[in-house]
């Protein structure tokens, strides 16, 4: 079982996000491996320990400071890990970073055959969803999406989505692109040993020159869209915050009320 | 400009957002349905006129468009003369529009709260980082694709209804890697569906499980049930009512938190509310960073209080 799964190097949900030039500003010390991407580290690791054999390639794509995603992942159990790092890959949009990504897997896939990519659900920076779709279409591999439940026999994939109205299963043969999501599983804790020999750990280091990928197809001229302003929102005003002694529902009910809420 | 909307339909009712998405679309062009599934009923081509659409068009697609690649096959049929597409922004859309975008080379963008036209391009405003930051896009390419979060348009039906026309189109789905192997739906709730509520009440570990008083003042104000993801870990209530980034994202003019401590998970699909009530015995509960109205207490006093006092006012 051979797997690369996809992380992304976010800004921390609990520290300041802002824009910077119409990206997401990224720093080294502000920014980890995005949170859902560890659900999807976690499902390559148990496939690979259920099939006794394989290996994890954790591949990102990002300025310098996104070697922290891969590392978090060797950190978690991959065996293996990429960074393409290029200064043509600023601005892309999904489709350009799918082609990217699309590329590395290739890349991956013609040393030996991969039988999945799997990916977070989404990462919380952005929150599009849009990325797996992407690249399995880039791919022209199976889509399977939105994983909750992630099995793999006989040279097929199969799923089960949770959507509003329905709870689906879908199936496809490998090699998939597989999106999962934070209910598919539990993700592990770094255990002390993989912590230090991830520090030594080499990563591969990919320019889009080493993807033959051209950079006029990528980058922000490429991108389909432009992020032509950004700014932060005033905080809310003429907060109220009581404490409930005897008549705290009834203070409630009032502010609804004269708000024509209720 | 001419402008697609696909309509969300179920069991032949067409979904508010779907109402919210035309009446935005009018402010585009001049919106066409498109409606993917078994035809429509009068009753439904009827107000799909009413809130302006001028042609329905129906792809009588089955069960397998639930997949991405075969829904955006029958989308793309179905506005090919569109320079604008506009979806509600649901996980389903989302994976369909990128599909539709890699066939027509369309520029995409989800979860906005409006678009409009400027200079000939589409622009959309949304909100980004929990809800704490504003962002414009522009979309370059000469084809557009929005998703619009359901309740950040005020659904209002066109000054002059039209009868639209109901054409069919014909669609050869693609063959497709992937197999749907089974379909198993998923009641729909009682009352409003959660991301297109009014309002939102939503219970969290303070609850304890007791769901009863959360469903009465959703009862009351006339909303949907929400809760934290605590909640439904504890299996306390089914998944399909989870707020938070990775569940539903509501975006209500009203949402009540009773005993939800605003985990930042929790606050990502919720902060763009109209108002925030928060019910917390935990004064530094992060929930009352965002609130408007605050109250330290246990749910358990104040809802019934509350209730009480409304139900009174509305006697008069």
């Amino acid at each position: 079982m051979r797997i690369l799964v996809t992380v992304k190097h976010t800004p921390d949900l609990q520290s300041n996000r802002s824009f910077t030039e119409g990206t997401v500003t990224r720093t080294a010390e502000d920014g980890s491996m995005n949170e859902l991407d560890e659900n999807a580290v976690e499902a390559a690791l148990q496939l690979v320990e259920a099939a006794g054999e394989g290996e994890v390639y954790a591949l990102t794509v990002g300025g310098p400071d996104a070697v922290a995603a891969v590392r978090k992942a060797l950190q978690l159990g991959a065996h293996h890990a990429i960074h393409v790092s290029d200064a043509a890959i600023a601005g892309s949009d999904v489709f350009g970073t799918a082609k990217v990504i699309a590329a590395a897997v290739r890349k991956v896939h013609d040393e030996a055959p991969l039988d999945l990519v799997i990916t977070g659900m989404a990462a919380l920076d952005g929150l599009t969803s849009m990325l797996p779709t992407a690249l399995a279409a880039e791919l022209d591999w199976s889509q399977l999406t939105l994983a909750s439940g992630l099995t793999v026999a006989d040279g097929e994939a199969t799923i089960v989505r949770h959507l509003p109205d329905a709870r689906e299963t879908v199936s496809a043969p490998l090699p998939a692109v597989v999106s999962v999501t934070d209910e598919a599983n539990k993700p592990r804790y770094p255990n002390f040993k993989l912590i230090m020999a991830a520090r030594k750990a080499e990563v591969a280091t990919w320019s889009l020159a080493d993807l033959g990928v051209d950079a006029s197809a990528v980058g922000a001229g490429a991108a389909r869209t432009t992020v032509v302003d950004a700014s932060e929102r005033p905080p809310r005003e003429n907060r109220v915050k009581i404490t409930d002694t005897g008549e705290g529902g009834n203070a409630l009910a009032d502010f609804l009320i004269e708000k024509g809420l209720a | 400009m001419s402008v697609a909307v696909l309509i969300e339909h179920r069991e032949g009712h067409v979904s508010r957002p779907s109402l919210e998405a035309l009446t935005l679309a009018r402010t585009l062009g001049e919106p066409v349905a498109v409606w993917l599934g078994d035809a429509p009923t009068a009753d439904a081509v009827a107000q799909l006129g009413e809130y302006g659409a001028t042609e329905v068009r129906v792809a009588a697609v089955g069960a397998d468009a639930r997949l991405p690649a075969k829904a955006a096959a029958a989308v793309a049929a179905a506005t090919e003369d569109a320079t604008v597409v506009v979806v509600i922004s649901t996980f389903a859309n989302k994976e369909i529009v990128t599909r539709l975008a890699v066939l027509t080379g369309a520029g995409v963008v989800v979860d906005a709260a409006g678009a409009e036209l400027v200079e000939g391009k589409v622009e959309t405003t949304q909100t980004v980082f929990a809800a704490t930051w504003n962002v414009r896009t522009r979309i370059d390419a000469e084809r557009a694709i929005v998703g619009v979060r359901p309740n950040t348009t005020q659904a209002s039906p066109a000054a002059s209804p039209v009868e639209p026309n109901v054409v069919d189109i014909a669609v050869e789905l693609p063959e497709t890697r992937e197999t749907v192997v089974s379909v198993e739906p998923i009641p729909q709730a009682d009352g409003v569906a959660l991301d297109e509520a009014p309002v939102v009440v939503s219970g969290g570990r303070g609850t304890g499980g007791d769901y009863s008083l959360i469903q009465d003042f959703a009862e009351l104000l006339g909303g949907a049930v929400g809760a934290s993801r605590d909640a439904t870990d504890e299996g306390w209530i089914s998944h399909e009512h989870m707020v938070g980034q990775t569940g539903t994202t509501v975006t209500p003019a009203l949402y009540v938190a009773c005993g939800i401590s605003g985990a930042v998970h929790h606050r990502g699909g919720m902060q763009a509310s109209g108002t925030i009530v928060a019910i917390n015995m935990d004064p530094d509960a992060p929930i009352f960073e965002i609130s408007d109205f605050g109250v330290v207490g246990s749910l358990f006093d104040v809802i019934p209080q509350a209730i009480e006092r409304i139900a009174a006012h509305r006697a008069g």
